[in-house]
């Protein structure tokens, strides 16, 4: 949900990063601006996504991987500059927004089905309600 | 006395920006124009120096007669803010009446500002919601004293609750001053600016925003 004050509207409307689109149950690469020190360097966060939540520019996604055998949760702000890009790995067949069983599961169990019927491109950012 | 020149304007709401290192600030968007000099206050005249702003429009039918009058003489459309902000003789000289106030001519980014805004109107509260207090405990057999405020002083000495404890009553709805925000951002063409921090009152709430009284103010515009 974003905010009521179309002038508020605007001004998030401005910041709006145009990323690929994707749902719930993806599997994408988060492609993310670090820094090290002095140096910065981009860092590929690879999982499924679990969860989207909020509205407007403060807008942000989960994305959940299993590395060496612990669950890793990550949140990252949507429209943030430090996203540098996004991928989409592979679209999953899903039936619910939060996908927080995956906590419960590991291994075969945790896979997700693959979305065979890809609709066309719904934008990212969904218009507002009239 | 606050005498730094400001606007008068309507809270918003409030957002985020990004900045560049992908941390966010969080502001509340103000609009604060169009503001026009109405009048100024002369220490000849009225013994004090003052800028009369005057904001927002509000319907024919609602304006009072000696007020259409005035507002006729100038040749605008009615306001339905009009205040007044105490300013030296030597920055009023530097706007005359009639004067539509841009927001850039006002404030600069990073700026310190006060706002000045009447709360959200809590009505009568208890002492647990207007003071923090503890209350009680919820269970154990107490009765009837559950969301009650404690000791109101002592007994013989000085023999009376002594002024200012802290006790139920109107809570909000009051004038609250909020001292040096940042401006983030200001927006000309949409007379919008937006300051870092939060701002009293609920949103379309009627708020000053000034040059802040505790900082050293930049030579104004």
């Amino acid at each position: 949900m974003g905010s009521s004050v179309p002038q508020i509207e605007a001004i998030e409307r401005a910041q709006f990063r145009k990323l690929p689109e994707f749902r719930v149950g993806d599997t994408i690469k988060v492609h993310y601006r670090i820094r090290e020190g002095e140096k910065e360097r981009i860092q590929i966060f690879q999982g499924v996504v679990i969860r989207k939540s909020r509205g407007g520019v403060g807008t942000t996604f989960c994305v959940r991987k299993v590395s060496y055998g612990i669950g890793v949760e990550r949140v990252f702000p949507t429209h943030s500059p430090r996203i540098e890009t996004i991928e989409v790995a592979s679209r999953g067949q899903v039936r619910r927004s939060r996908l927080y069983y995956l906590r419960e599961l590991e291994g075969k169990k945790a896979r997700l089905k693959e979305r065979t019927r890809v609709t066309t491109a719904t934008p990212s950012v969904a218009p507002p309600a009239a | 006395m606050n005498t730094n020149i400001g606007l008068v304007g309507k809270k918003l709401g409030n957002t985020q920006l990004f900045n560049e290192d992908g941390t966010v600030t969080r502001v509340t968007a103000i609009q604060v124009g169009p503001c026009i000099v109405l009048a100024k206050r002369t220490e000849e005249k009225d013994g004090y120096t003052a800028l009369v702003l005057g904001f927002g429009t509000k319907r024919e039918k609602l304006v009072a007669k000696p007020q259409a009058g005035f507002f006729k003489k100038l040749g605008v459309p009615a306001n339905r803010t009009i205040k007044e902000l105490r300013v030296s003789a030597e920055l009023s000289e530097k706007y005359t009446v009639g004067q539509v106030l841009k927001p850039s001519e006002v404030f600069t980014v990073g700026q310190k500002v006060d706002v000045s805004g009447k709360t959200r109107g809590r009505g009568f509260t208890g002492v647990m919601a207007r003071w923090n207090f503890s209350g009680f405990p919820m269970t154990h057999g107490t009765h009837e004293y559950r969301r009650h405020g404690g000791s109101i002083g002592t007994n013989m000495t000085p023999g009376r609750t002594l002024p200012n404890v802290k006790m139920p009553g109107q809570y909000g709805n009051e004038l609250v001053t909020i001292l040096n925000l940042k401006v983030a951002r200001v927006m000309d063409e949409e007379q919008i600016v937006l300051l870092e921090g939060a701002v009293p009152g609920a949103k379309n709430g009627i708020v000053t925003v000034r040059g802040a009284v505790k900082q050293r103010q930049a030579a104004q515009a």
